[in-house]
C-alpha cells in the first residue's frame, strides 16, 4: 500500500472544521499531491463536535475508508479536550496541533496520551479576533499547520489558499487580506513543545 | 484537459452544466442536494440556459421531467434514497415512453431506521424500471459516466441512473481531470429525438390506454430496446475513452490473470479492493477483482466471462433481497453462473448497509475467507452479514 498523509480535524459545528479540510486538500492539490478531504456526517449543530478528513498521496487514491490513524490532528477549540479524546489514533511520530491561549504543558494535563507525538500550539482565535473581527480560527490555523507538518511547500499552499479565498469571498479585498495575514501570522506564532 | 478538485456531487453538477439540458426539474434530498443547489447556482449565475423547475416532491420533479422530455428537450434531475422511491412510479412511465431522461443519483439506504449514509437499497429497489444503472467508484468516475450515460440514454431512448456512494464519495473531495466545456458539448451532439410531442408537423398522442391488445407488443418492444443498450454503451465508452483516455467497461477486471479466486463488487468499496489486491498480490496470493459497474441492463455475457474462470468468487453485496437468500448481486450472478458447465463456489458478504465503514481488514478478511473456500470447496456459510454486531 502506499503511504498516505492523513489528517483528522477537529472542531465545532461552524467553525468551519470542513472549510479547513477542503482548502488543506486544494492547497495539496496545486502542489502536485492527489487529495480527499471529507467530512463526517452525523446529527451536526452550531456547537456540537464536529471532525473533517484528509488523505493526500503521490499517487492515485483509490481507498475510501475513514481515517483511523492520522499523521496529523488539528484542534480549532480547546474545549473539545474536555469532552473527547483528540489523541486517539495518532501515528506515532505524528503532530497534535490545538488552537488554545493556553501553555503545551497546561494542555497535556488535558490530554489522554502525552507522548509518542509532537505538540504544537497556536492561539489562533486570537489572531482571528484582531485581524478578522471574529472568532474565525479554521482557515488561520492552516498557516500553523503547514507549519509544524512541513507537509507542503509554503508559497504554492499560500497562493492556493489565496486563490481560493478569492472565490469564496468574491473578491472582497479586506477578507481575503486579513486571511492571508492571519495564516502568515500563525505560521510565524505556532510553537512546538 | 483541466485538473480540479471537487466532490462527488460537485462532479456530477459540473458534468450537468457541461451537458447544459434544456430542463432540469429536481427536488432536494440529501446526500443529493448539493447536486441540486449547485445547479441552480448555475442556472441563476447564467452559465447554463436551462430551465429550472423547482418541484415541490420528488414525484412531481420527475414527473416534470417526463413531460420535458415527451415535449423533445433534453432533461436531468437528481434524487437519493426516498426520493428515488418516491420517484418509483414515473420512472416506469419515462422508461416505457422510451425517455433518455438522467438522474445524478447518490446512493443512500431506505428508511426505516431513518439514516442518510451510503448503501445500494434505493437503486436495487428499481433494477426492473427499464433505466440502465451505473455505479461510480469515484467522482472521476461520477463525472464521465454523466457524459457517457446521457449520450447513451440519448442513443437508445431509454433513460439512466449515474450513482455515487453517499458522502464516501459524494461529499469527498477528490483530484479529478475534466473536459472542456466544447468538447463534452461535441461529444453528446445536439439532441434530436425521433418522436416528440412539440413536432406539430407530425402530432402524434403520447401516453394513451394499452390494454391487452398491444401493451405486450409494447412492452416486449421495450425489452429489445433495453437488451441493445449493452452494445452502444461499449462503442460510446470507447468513443469517451478516445476523447478523455478513461475507459469504462460494463465490467471492469483487475488484476485477475491467474486468479484462483474474485470478489465482485461494485462503488466506492471496489475501488478500495483494488489496493487491497495489489498488497495481496505482492504476497504471492492468487486473487483479482471484478467490478460491476453497469447492473441495468445486465452484462450477462461479460459476468461470465469475467468470473467462470474462478474457483470461488465472493460477492459483497451493499442491498438485501429480503428473500433470506443475500443480496441482489449475489442472486442475478448466481442465475448468470448456472449455464455454466463449469462454474465458480459463490458465496455472499452483504455489507456496509445504512453507511457502515469497510475496513481494509474486512476486505482481506473476505479474501481470506473465499481462499478457503476454493481450497476446501466447501461453503459453511453461503451468506454472510459482514461485521454486524450479534452475528459472528
Amino acid at each position: 500500500m502506499q503511504q498516505y498523509f492523513e489528517v483528522r480535524w477537529h472542531g465545532r459545528g461552524g467553525q468551519g472544521a470542513k472549510t479547513a479540510a477542503l482548502l488543506f486538500g486544494e492547497a495539496a492539490m496545486e502542489t502536485g499531491k492527489y487529495i480527499q478531504a471529507f467530512p463526517e456526517y452525523g446529527p451536526e449543530r452550531t456547537g456540537a463536535p464536529v471532525k473533517s478528513f484528509n488523505r493526500l498521496a503521490d499517487d492515485p487514491i483509490r481507498i475510501h475508508t475513514q481515517v483511523i490513524n492520522p499523521n496529523v490532528v488539528v484542534v480549532l477549540d480547546s474545549s473539545l479536550l474536555e469532552c473527547l479524546d483528540v489523541t486517539e489514533g495518532i501515528q506515532e511520530g505524528g503532530t497534535l496541533l490545538i488552537n488554545s491561549q493556553e501553555s503545551a504543558d497546561e494542555l497535556k494535563k488535558k490530554l489522554a496520551k502525552t507522548e509518542g507525538y509532537k505538540l504544537a500550539v497556536v492561539d489562533a482565535s486570537k489572531i482571528a479576533m484582531e485581524l478578522l473581527k471574529r472568532d474565525v480560527p479554521n482557515t488561520v490555523m492552516l498557516g500553523a499547520m503547514v507549519k509544524v507538518t512541513g507537509a507542503l511547500e509554503w508559497d504554492s499552499a499560500l497562493a492556493s489558499i489565496e486563490k481560493k479565498l478569492n472565490v469564496k469571498f468574491r473578491g472582497r479585498k479586506e477578507i481575503i487580506e486579513g486571511n492571508i495575514k492571519a495564516i502568515k501570522r500563525a505560521y510565524d506564532e505556532v510553537k512546538v513543545a | 484537459m483541466k485538473v480540479i478538485a471537487k466532490t462527488g456531487n460537485e462532479a456530477m453538477a459540473y458534468a450537468m452544466k457541461q451537458i447544459n439540458p434544456d430542463v432540469v426539474a429536481a427536488y432536494p434530498i440529501t446526500p443529493a442536494t448539493e447536486v441540486v443547489q449547485i445547479f441552480s447556482n448555475y442556472v441563476a449565475d447564467g452559465e447554463v440556459d436551462t430551465e429550472f423547475v423547482a418541484a415541490e416532491s420528488e414525484h412531481s420533479a420527475l414527473s416534470a421531467c417526463v413531460g420535458a422530455s415527451v415535449a423533445g428537450g433534453r432533461v436531468m434531475t437528481s434524487t437519493a434514497s426516498q426520493g428515488l422511491a418516491l420517484m418509483h412510479e414515473i420512472l416506469y412511465i419515462a422508461a416505457g415512453n422510451h425517455l433518455p431522461i438522467v438522474i445524478a443519483l447518490v446512493n443512500r439506504s431506505l428508511s426505516a431506521p431513518i439514516n442518510i449514509h451510503c448503501d445500494h437499497s434505493d437503486t436495487m429497489g428499481s433494477r426492473e424500471a427499464g433505466w440502465m444503472q451505473f455505479y461510480s467508484a469515484n467522482s472521476q468516475e461520477a463525472y464521465d459516466s454523466i457524459i457517457i450515460a446521457l449520450k447513451v440514454a440519448e442513443t437508445c431512448g431509454v433513460p439512466a441512473i449515474v450513482s455515487t456512494d453517499a458522502f464516501i464519495i459524494s461529499h469527498c473531495m477528490d483530484r479529478l481531470e475534466v473536459l472542456e466545456d466544447e468538447e463534452v458539448q461535441k461529444f453528446i451532439g445536439e439532441y434530436n429525438p425521433k418522436y416528440y410531442a412539440l413536432d406539430i408537423g407530425k402530432p402524434k398522442t403520447y401516453g394513451p390506454l394499452d390494454l391487452q391488445d398491444y401493451f405486450f407488443e409494447h412492452k416486449r418492444s421495450q425489452i429489445d430496446a433495453f437488451s441493445k443498450v449493452l452494445g452502444t454503451y461499449n462503442k460510446i465508452a470507447q468513443e469517451y475513452e478516445k476523447l478523455s483516455g478513461r475507459y469504462y467497461p460494463a465490467v471492469e477486471e483487475y488484476r485477475t490473470d491467474g486468479a484462483e479466486v474474485a470478489i465482485f463488487t461494485a462503488g466506492s468499496t471496489a475501488d478500495t479492493a483494488k489496493e487491497v489486491v495489489d498488497d495481496l498480490r505482492e504476497q504471492g496470493r492468487k486473487i483479482g477483482l471484478v467490478r460491476m459497474r453497469m447492473w441495468r441492463p445486465l452484462p450477462i455475457e461479460e459476468i461470465k466471462k469475467a468470473l467462470s474462470k474462478f474457483k470461488a468468487v465472493a460477492v459483497m453485496d451493499r442491498s438485501d433481497t429480503m428473500a433470506d437468500f443475500g443480496g441482489p448481486v449475489f442472486l442475478e450472478t448466481r442465475g448468470i453462473l448456472y449455464d455454466l458447465d463449469k462454474r465458480p463456489i459463490i458465496t455472499d458478504y452483504v455489507y456496509g448497509l445504512g453507511g457502515r465503514n469497510v475496513e481494509i481488514a474486512d476486505i482481506v478478511r473476505v479474501y481470506d475467507e473465499i481462499t478457503e473456500v476454493a481450497k476446501t470447496g466447501k461453503v459453511s456459510k453461503p451468506v454472510t452479514y459482514l461485521g454486524v454486531r450479534g452475528e459472528e
